[in-house]
């Protein structure tokens, strides 16, 4: 086989790196390039340098080292048994155009992953490699995401935390029959295990910071995780329950969630029609409600009709509908975790009502002025000169409320 | 009237300080005109006289909140902004909080403003192109056209990232110039100021190109955050229409095609872990660890096996592993486990001499945001999980056995004795060994009264003391020593 050059190599391993949702370059510490020789800053937003006709952010260098993979995971296109074409970087290659890039403004870092080869300590040197390259030879302060792999020598895996801003390992499905089933090399109590061992290390610096400011960071963007859904037959209330667990006990920084899609050469095990984007759109508003918004696991599964949040409307109107009892809110009087849940009305929303009724009683026309659509909001809340009364009590508010049924995307 | 003339459009200082003089003389908003440029005409001599000016000591209030936005405010295209900017400084000088009242319409506009700005700032940081200059190593200029007039403003946060290399960025009003040392501003320049072309751009077009997921299609989501005025000057954006217009053939094409027969790739095989050693407890713990016979087993980090001396005469059970015990893998670590390791010292007990477990082996939890909910195990989940505590007791064989918390007692006897009660008679373990019951140090740690919980630890290392005495048959030397106990807050 002849060998490949630097442009066939990348168009193979980006296009095998892009089943990973994750893309974020934000909330490590605070640098840039000026006291140092080389090039790179980062200043707590990430910046998403282009997107994909797929909605996706490009915001880091998102590539393989190698599709090689001696796994057999049905739903990865890297699979041992897939005949998709492979390539292979060097650690060399992949930092030059790591630096290439940074320097013309494309990214903001290197997201990178692997398969599996060899073994998995040799896998996680030659990923560790390429962080070693940029942030020593190269003295790069951009960005590094390093996937780690659970079964990796304890000591490389700590040596990715201090070279890398944030790291991560894909749970991918929701509960272990799912992965018994679809990736029957991975096993889900190590992959746990490795979180936990994260999550120590991020502790145990941030302790340390306590004491020594120079203390060696430790993924200092945290570490994440990505599952796939509609792989296997879990249902979403099985999913965000996972979710809850994985941010309770390892202080993840995002769960991301994949709709699977179909890959070439696919597994005659997978579905091969894709789920809906829109139901990933939903769990992710139910991640945000559980994180931001004071929800809980009842909550979320109020909002679900046998395990499954709504397509059509929101999971905030979802509850919302079935909890009228607790509405209507009076945005003049109620505390901020009561505002939170008025469906239609967002974080910042939130915050300004908060700020403007220091000044003045709120009519309904102020709330208007802070909000993207009054018509939505109306029926669940009071001002100074607004009751819902029987707007909130009738049995068709929910088809009100539902957008009517439209395509979701045309052409250009 | 009064007529304030500014340098430029983005002239900051020239603004605050006519803003200053203005506030002093008692202008009010609707008598000013602002201008941009040099005096065309003789316009101040058809002025009306200036007002009376306040006492001379008079300073105009101004909170910083408000300077950053209005200097971010200031790069606007909109025409009305200097005036909008007085207005609100005018009536902050009566009413300091203004900025906060999020309903009113001149906040409202501000607001917009700075938004309109700091996003197309954050779309020039995000949507400049560099490309090399050839023969000049490390040299790169960029052609953009910002939406505002932000140049000024956002260039430091080039000069910030790329320290070490020397750049330009054109734009059709402004240009600015950094040589590794210093950054200087120059006049606007023209397309074709710019190198045409770059070498590494077919490589980020086959990064775009291959990056995209065909099997997703999202134009609109897209188009919000990377909106078409921009995409004159990304090298990427000639592949958008051609990927859309592939996209869904290319999808129908991946579904329609049938599963390829699967191929092994016998190079990279697989390499057998090795087996741990095999010692009894060993083997004991690798089977607890897929142990799934509870329902929260599924949502626990991990069985927390029991861990210490196999010539115990001593072992100690807890109630089920937290948080801290959850992630390492060890029982009685963490708050609870340091508070359990003084007591020991106190009692004059060595840790590694006993055998130390608990009754429930999966941390049972609520999880509740970035934190986990200790939920106490339930009885069928002590009894699923006595399981494995009779096989540690089959192993270790330990004359006393000492049962911290009710649960711990429910495990070891069967039974719901009250812990006082037990604490008083001790009871018999299902194994027919002798079971003695003192309070989980948990508990001591939740308590609130420090008076009560100087009590209860003093009574802990009692109870360590009398077990340990049992245990062995004889006091331990520091055991016999008057108690140690000094503490009012442990």
């Amino acid at each position: 086989m002849p060998a490949l050059d630097r442009l066939e190599k990348l168009r193979i391993l980006a296009d095998a790196a892009k089943y990973d949702a994750s893309c974020s370059s934000s909330g490590s510490t605070k640098r840039d390039s000026r006291s140092g020789k080389g090039v790179g800053s980062s200043e707590g937003m990430g910046i998403c340098h282009a997107y994909a006709p797929d909605g996706r952010c490009i915001s880091l260098l998102k590539v393989l080292m190698t599709n090689y993979c001696m796994f057999d995971c049905r739903f990865c296109v890297n699979r041992i048994s897939s005949n998709v074409q492979r390539a292979r970087f060097t650690p060399d290659e992949l930092a030059t155009l790591t630096i290439d890039f940074y320097k013309r403004n494309y990214i903001e870092g290197l997201f990178l992953s692997s398969g599996i080869i060899k073994s998995p300590d040799y896998t996680m040197e030659q990923l560790v490699e390429v962080a070693r390259i940029l942030r020593h030879r190269e003295d790069f302060r951009g960005y590094i995401h390093l996937k780690t792999i659970p079964d990796a020598d304890p000591d490389l895996l700590r040596e990715a935390g201090i070279l890398a801003d944030r790291v991560s390992i894909n749970v991918e499905l929701p509960t272990k029959a799912g992965l018994n089933q679809f990736a029957p090399e991975k096993d889900e109590k190590r992959i746990r295990a490795a979180m936990a061992t994260t999550r120590e290390q991020i502790d145990g610096w941030k302790e340390e910071r306590k004491a020594i400011r120079t203390a060696p960071k430790f993924a200092p963007a945290g570490q994440s995780t990505q599952m796939i859904l509609g792989a296997d037959g879990s249902s979403d209330a099985q999913v965000l329950r996972s979710s809850a667990d994985l941010y309770g006990s390892y202080r993840l920084k995002r769960v991301y969630y994949s709709a699977f899609s179909p890959i070439p050469d696919a597994s005659r095990d997978l579905p091969l029609q894709r789920p809906p984007l829109m139901r990933e759109h939903r769990v992710y508003q139910a991640d945000w409600l559980w994180r931001f918004y004071g929800f809980d696991l009842d909550d979320l599964n109020t909002a679900m009709e046998g395990g499954m949040l709504p397509l059509d409307i929101d999971p905030k109107l979802s509850w919302a509908l079935r909890r009228r009892d607790l509405f209507p809110i009076d945005v003049n009087r109620a505390a901020k975790e009561q505002l939170l849940k008025i469906p239609g009305l967002g974080e910042k929303s939130v915050r300004k009502i908060l700020s403007a009724r220091r000044h003045t009683r709120l009519r309904l026309e102020d709330i208007g002025k802070l909000c993207r659509n009054i018509r939505k909001i109306r029926p669940f809340i009071e001002t100074s000169d607004w009751q819902p009364a029987t707007l909130l009590d009738r049995v068709g508010l929910r088809a009100e409320l539902a957008p009517k049924p439209q395509q979701m995307t045309l052409a250009l | 009237m009064r007529v304030a003339r500014l340098e430029s459009e983005t002239d900051f200082e020239g603004w605050r300080g006519h803003a200053r003089a203005l506030l002093c003389d008692q202008v009010s908003p609707e008598d000013v005109t602002w201008q941009v440029g040099k005096t065309q005409d003789n316009l101040f001599a058809i002025l009306d006289a200036p007002a009376p000016s306040r006492d001379p000591d008079y300073r105009p209030k101004v909170s910083k909140q408000f300077l950053a936005d209005a200097k971010l405010a200031l790069c606007h295209r909109d025409q009305e902004r200097f005036g909008l900017l007085y207005r609100l400084i005018h009536r902050m000088q009566d009413d300091p909080g203004l900025l906060s009242n999020t309903v009113d319409d001149d906040v409202i506009r501000l607001n917009a403003l700075v938004k309109s700005v700091s996003r197309d700032r954050h779309k020039m940081r995000a949507f400049v192109r560099f490309r090399a200059v050839k023969g000049e190593p490390d040299t790169f200029v960029s052609w953009f056209e910002p939406e505002h007039r932000i140049v000024e403003e956002n260039a430091p946060f080039f000069m910030r990232r790329f320290a070490n290399m020397t750049w330009s960025i054109l734009t059709p009003e402004r240009s600015a110039h950094y040589d590794r040392k210093h950054l200087r501003f120059g006049p606007g320049a023209k397309k074709a100021d710019a190198p045409d072309a770059d070498a590494l751009e077919d490589l980020w077009r086959t990064y775009y190109g291959a990056i995209f997921n065909p099997a997703r299609l999202k134009v609109k989501a897209m188009g919000a955050e990377m909106p078409k005025k921009y995409w004159k000057n990304l090298p990427e954006a000639e592949l958008i229409a051609p990927l859309i217009a592939n996209a869904r053939k290319l999808e129908a094409g991946m579904v329609e095609a049938a599963p390829t027969p699967p191929k092994r790739l016998a190079d990279y095989a697989f390499s057998e872990p090795g087996l741990p050693p095999g010692d009894a407890l060993a083997i004991l713990r690798r089977e607890a660890a897929g142990c799934a016979l509870c329902d929260h087993a599924c949502h626990a980090t991990r069985t927390v096996f029991g861990e210490g001396s196999l010539d115990a005469s001593l072992m100690v059970v807890g109630e089920q592993p937290g948080d801290h015990e959850d992630i390492a893998g060890r029982p009685f670590i963490g708050p609870t486990g340091e508070l359990f390791d003084k007591a020991l010292i106190e009692a004059g007990l060595a840790r590694d001499a006993l055998y130390i477990t608990n009754a429930v082996k999966h941390f049972r939890f609520t999880p509740k945001g970035k934190n986990r909910i200790h939920q106490s195990p339930k009885v069928s989940h002590i009894d699923q999980c006595r399981w494995w505590l009779r096989a540690e007791r089959r192993l270790v064989k330990p004359k006393v056995t000492l049962a911290m918390g009710a649960t711990a007692i429910r495990a070891l006897s069967g039974r719901s004795i009250p812990i006082d009660e037990a604490r008083e008679t001790g009871f018999d373990c299902f194994d027919g060994r002798a079971g003695l019951a003192t309070i989980h140090p948990a508990a001591i740690l939740r308590q609130s009264d420090p008076d009560e919980a100087a009590t209860l630890y003093k009574n802990l290392i009692i109870d360590l003391r009398r077990a340990q005495k049992m245990a062995t048959g004889k006091a331990n030397d520091a055991g016999d020593e008057a108690s140690s106990f000094n503490h009012t807050n442990p």
